[in-house]
């Protein structure tokens, strides 16, 4: 059902229309006052104190410096770097967890023995608090002299690789889409459980392999619940921290340090308020512009 | 209608796609049951005596019950308040949309997007001026909140599936969107409902920066009683994978008696 | 219905504690069941809808949920405002080592004997500094008594956040504690902590692949004794690494072991004027011989081996020498713990160019911020926990290999205590001869011997210990590693205003 029909029913009638439009504001206005509460009351905060010196280490030396808070973070070729991470970590476990994704979700969808149980198996990493998850593979997968992947390197007759000294983030990318891409898999899944059987087994008659009914039938299918997958995944993506401190603190060098870890040391180092607050500003400025093409792409798709 | 059984490849790839995404958490009930010598000795044993000491270790001073109990009601509560303020609102997206709703919708879900480390300061001064740290309240309201949008738009996209003609003969019949809400969307959406609960319990469930950082010695959920295992001193491989499967298991089973309720309701909306 | 359910959610008195939780573990299985409604396939839940007859059937389990989540949420709220300080009961922060889980599981002895109860908060390292410091800096009040070093102690001192310490009675015995660790834990001469330990850093080696080798370890070795014997130990095909050190990049990880090299390489972090000296000889020589080293001979990953993975690696027989905190040694030397327990030895921290602050000196104390109202009690904790008698007390529970080491002298007198950890007479002479007043061979406008005793540093230093960690990675060279250090630090004091 489109949005355009579902207006034209709501004028439908014209006494109806203006009775909806005044109770709908009485059941919206908790959610969206309390929303806006929520994203503006520390927003605010957040914009008064970019412009000031403040570190919570330093209590008398506070006062307004203007937009000095901004320049030195813009004049930091740190943030730049921190900026290009975040992309890069976001893209490619986007990209790692909805090709998993489907992939798994094809095959789970399949009706094989034991299918209730593969699900569940292939599911439960979404369940896993994110430090936990980071610390499994640090100590128990990734340690290349005590962890299980070196051993099995070295048996087929590899060197055990030093997962978070030579490819940081990499291994970040591992971890994070070993996490998501569950996520992905239980959408994708019951968006198949919903498909035509009838069509696929019609295109099957007309002799379409399978790679062919998957490419023609199934992804077309899919491409609404994918799109809602990367809207969803990508906003938990950009405040990934917990998987960053456990394992690799931001390094080597700044090869993992994203914005968001960026202003945690920031804050949380430095106690830099003034210094986090103006990074969090930008922050906010740089997801609402990611926001807006995505969600414009992806909003399409929701009514569609 | 039947869907034809898979041919012995198909199922052998998708048994092992399955294992492979399961294994990290295997390997750490596993090791969970080692002693810490046998937890990092190469080559990995798989045939060991199994120990209960590192669950023993981990239980000792820490008080799981504590953490556990408000993981529980903090991950309960903060639902049923997300719950209670998005349908409503969802209701009235669906039912009575206007030209802003789409924008609306947009608008909520990006007030996810604030990065929580930025805003630490503000909302903890805050709650130190309302008398809040260190109480579930507090978690209660930060977790409804962050959980809001999703759980506004999953019902939002549930209701869109309900077929209006109901609401409109409902209507006519004089009864208000109060009686509709309560008589007519509630049992209809209830499906709906449960699994926008249930993924918001997930979420506040796995949440870890503010459980840390806004409580002391009362509030702590489990993500705190985690952090003590993140980096002690010596070997504790096994004591962290035996804290980790402690925190991890009742979500995990919970989540797994949920998992099929919760895809339907992600995706109802989303596959029509 | 909806809004006013809200309002009166609003508005349910926060204060009505003690809710019973028996009324919520009613409510959780009249939750669920109503969760368990019906599954309804879409298009029978349409065929459904359409006759209103049996929507009106549904009317019982739909209340039943209405009424489940609504009472979860008012119940839920009385039973959230469980918390709040009560009285005689201490709120500790305290952080997950060892010796301080030992304090966890031995303070009901204090309880026994003072009636005073107390909630524990045990975090790592990171997040307790995080959690402390954003408490006490806005003036929250929610702990009584925090476990902080040397680092914070005297700039909190300063700040007034902190509680003098005072007199704590004739049976303390204040002079008995080192001198060196009570001026780190004082500002301008007064104290604001006690130390619960303290330790410097010192040479673990292993005899038995020294003699293997035929080496001996002499009883003063210099950097380059330690580079020859690593070379000599590194056997990677039998998991043998000749030397492991720090990597994981942090302030308190790798710059601790790295600013004690610096410092007997002659170099400092900055001169009198504050201008940061990362470029500067003594820093390239001791950086290009730290990463030389490692790549040579230490363990593979370095860079995410902190004080924890080495400690393992060391334990378990990975390691041939380890650099780093004395504290180490009563696990080293444990043979419950320690797979190299019987073998291991230890020497003084190495030299390079001077002694002068080649070894360090932390410790963790405990202190009461300025926002506690339950001063007196908590002093009394204070006292109890790093008094001679707690010592005691350890030796006689938990063993004297396990007391709390590096704060008494009385304890390094202890014969007990000598026998069962042979390691004390040196771990005492590092403690005292460790000096945070002049930790390098140029004078320099800060304190601290790993550190740098100003707020800015666990930033500056945290992001220095990146940057040593990509050339460690190889990702850059040394000299590149030092010139993008020196310009973020640079950037950092100038923004502090240290640099006009």
């Amino acid at each position: 059902m489109g949005a355009t029909t579902l207006q034209a029913q709501a004028m439908a009638g014209d006494s109806l229309a203006r009775h909806r439009r005044r109770s709908s504001w009485l059941l919206l206005s908790p959610a969206v006052i309390l929303l806006a509460l929520w994203a503006f009351v520390p927003l605010v905060m957040t914009l008064l104190y970019s412009f000031q010196r403040y570190n919570l280490l330093y209590p008398e030396r506070r006062g307004f410096i203007g937009v000095r808070n901004y320049s030195l973070l813009l004049s930091d070729p740190a943030f730049w770097t921190a900026i290009i991470n975040t992309v890069m970590l976001v893209l490619s476990v986007l990209v790692i967890t909805i090709v998993a994704g489907i992939l798994i979700s094809l095959l789970l969808n399949q009706n094989f023995p034991g299918r209730a149980v593969a699900r569940l198996m292939a599911i439960a990493p979404f369940f896993v608090l994110p430090p936990v998850a980071a610390l499994i593979w640090k100590n128990l997968l990734f340690n290349p002299i005590s962890g299980l992947i070196g051993w099995l390197f070295t048996r087929v007759g590899l060197h055990p690789v030093a997962w978070f000294t030579t490819s940081p983030m990499l291994a970040l990318v591992i971890i994070v889409a070993w996490e998501w891409t569950p996520f992905a898999t239980l959408i994708l899944l019951t968006a198949l459980q919903s498909l035509d059987t009838d069509q696929l087994e019609a295109a099957r008659m007309d002799g379409a392999g399978p790679v062919n009914r998957v490419i023609y039938i199934v992804l077309p299918h899919l491409a609404r619940p994918i799109a809602i997958t990367i809207m969803m995944e990508s906003i938990f993506l950009l405040s990934i921290f917990a998987e960053i401190l456990t394992t690799t603190a931001g390094g080597p060098g700044e090869a993992t340090t994203t914005l968001t870890y960026l202003i945690y040391i920031r804050a949380l180092l430095d106690f830099n308020i003034g210094g986090a607050s103006a990074a969090g500003v930008l922050a906010i400025v740089l997801a609402n512009i990611v926001a807006v093409f995505l969600m414009s792409a992806v909003a399409r798709n929701i009514e569609a | 209608m039947e869907q034809e059984k898979a041919s012995l490849t198909g199922t052998i790839v998708a048994w092992l796609a399955a294992f492979v995404m399961f294994f990290p958490i295997l390997w750490m009930v596993i090791t969970a049951f080692k002693t810490e010598e046998q937890a990092i000795a190469i080559p990995p044993l798989l045939l060991f005596r199994p120990v209960l000491s590192s669950f023993g270790a981990a239980l000792a001073q820490s008080g799981y019950i504590h953490f556990a109990e408000n993981s529980l009601i903090v991950s309960l509560c903060s639902t049923a308040l997300a719950v209670l303020i998005a349908f409503p609102a969802a209701y009235a997206m669906a039912f009575q949309p206007g030209k802003r709703t789409q924008d609306l919708l947009v608008w909520m879900l990006s007030t996810k997007m604030l990065p929580p480390v930025g805003v630490l300061v503000p909302i903890y001064l805050i709650f130190r001026d309302t008398d809040l740290l260190d109480t579930r309240t507090s978690l209660v309201i930060v977790d409804a909140l962050i959980n809001l949008p999703i759980v506004i738009w999953m019902l939002f996209s549930f209701f869109r599936d309900i077929p209006r003609d109901i609401l409109e003969a409902a209507h006519m019949d004089g009864v208000g969107p109060r009686g509709q809400m309560i008589h007519l969307l509630l049992p209809l959406a209830a499906p709906g409902i449960a699994s926008a609960a249930l993924l918001a319990i997930i979420l506040s469930w796995n949440e870890a920066f503010w459980s840390i950082n806004l409580t002391a010695a009362h509030a702590g959920t489990l993500a705190t009683f985690i952090a003590r295992y993140s980096a002690p001193e010596g070997l504790f491989w096994a004591k962290l994978s035996a804290a980790s499967v402690l925190a991890v298991a009742p979500i995990l089973i919970f989540g797994s008696l949920a998992q099929r309720r919760m895809v339907r309701g992600l995706t109802v909306g989303a596959v029509k | 219905m909806e809004e006013k359910s809200v309002a009166r959610f609003a508005r349910t008195p926060l204060a009505a504690k003690g809710a019973s939780l028996r009324a919520l573990s009613r409510l959780f299985p009249l939750l669920l069941q109503a969760l368990q409604v019906p599954k309804l396939q879409a298009p029978t839940l349409k065929a459904q809808a359409k006759e209103g007859s049996t929507v009106m059937q549904n009317r019982l389990p739909r209340a039943r949920l209405l009424a489940a989540t609504l009472a979860a949420a008012l119940v839920g709220s009385g039973v959230l405002a469980a918390g709040g300080a009560e009285a005689a009961t201490l709120t500790i922060a305290t952080v997950n080592n060892p010796d301080m889980l030992i304090m966890q599981k031995l303070s009901p002895e204090f309880t026994k004997e003072t009636g005073i109860g107390l909630n524990w908060v045990v975090l790592d390292e990171n997040t307790l500094r995080e959690r402390v410091t954003t408490d006490i800096a806005t003036k929250s009040g929610t702990f009584d008594i925090v476990t902080i070093g040397t680092f914070e102690t005297p700039q909190w001192g300063k700040n007034g956040w902190l509680d003098p310490i005072g007199d704590l009675g004739a049976a303390y015995d204040m002079n008995d504690i080192f001198p060196s660790v009570r001026a780190g834990l004082s500002y301008k001469g007064t104290l604001y902590a006690v130390p619960f330990y303290a330790e410097s850093s010192m040479t673990y080696y292993r005899k038995d692949l020294f003699q293997a080798a035929g080496l001996t370890m002499p009883t003063e070795p210099t950097y380059d004794d330690i580079a020859k014997f690593a070379d000599k130990l590194n056997d990677p095909s039998k998991g043998v690494y000749g030397i492991c050190l720090r990597g994981l990049p942090g302030w308190g990880e790798n710059m601790a072991f790295l600013t004690t090299l610096v410092n007997t390489f002659g170099g400092a972090w900055f001169d009198m004027k504050w201008e940061p000296l990362l470029t500067s000889a003594p820093w390239e020589k001791a950086i290009s011989f730290y990463v030389d080293l490692m790549k040579r001979d230490g363990p593979p990953n370095a860079t995410s081996n902190g004080f924890t993975e080495n400690l393992a690696l060391f334990s378990t027989g990975k390691c041939g020498m380890w650099i780093d905190a004395t504290v180490a040694a009563g696990y080293l030397y444990d043979p419950a713990k320690s797979k190299v327990a019987a073998d291991v030895g230890v020497a003084p921290a190495p030299i390079a160019v001077t002694p002068h602050g080649a070894h360090w000196l932390w410790s963790w104390a405990l202190a009461i911020p300025s926002t506690s109202r339950q001063e007196a009690d908590a002093k009394k904790f204070l006292a109890w926990a790093t008094s001679k008698s707690y010592i005691d007390l350890v030796g006689r529970t938990d063993g004297w290999v396990s007391a709390p080491p590096g704060t008494r002298e009385s304890t390094y007198k202890n014969q007990d205590y000598l026998k069962a950890a042979p390691f004390a007479p040196l771990v005492e002479q590092s403690i005292l001869t460790a000096d945070p007043e002049h930790p390098t061979l140029n004078p320099v406008p800060y304190t601290g011997v790993q550190f740098v005793g100003i707020p800015e540093f666990q930033g500056i230093g945290t992001t220095v210990g990146q940057d040593i960690a990509a050339a460690l990675a190889g990702q850059t060279s040394v000299s590149q590693a030092l010139a993008k250090a020196q310009a973020s630090t640079r950037r950092s004091m100038i923004d502090a205003g240290y640099i006009q």
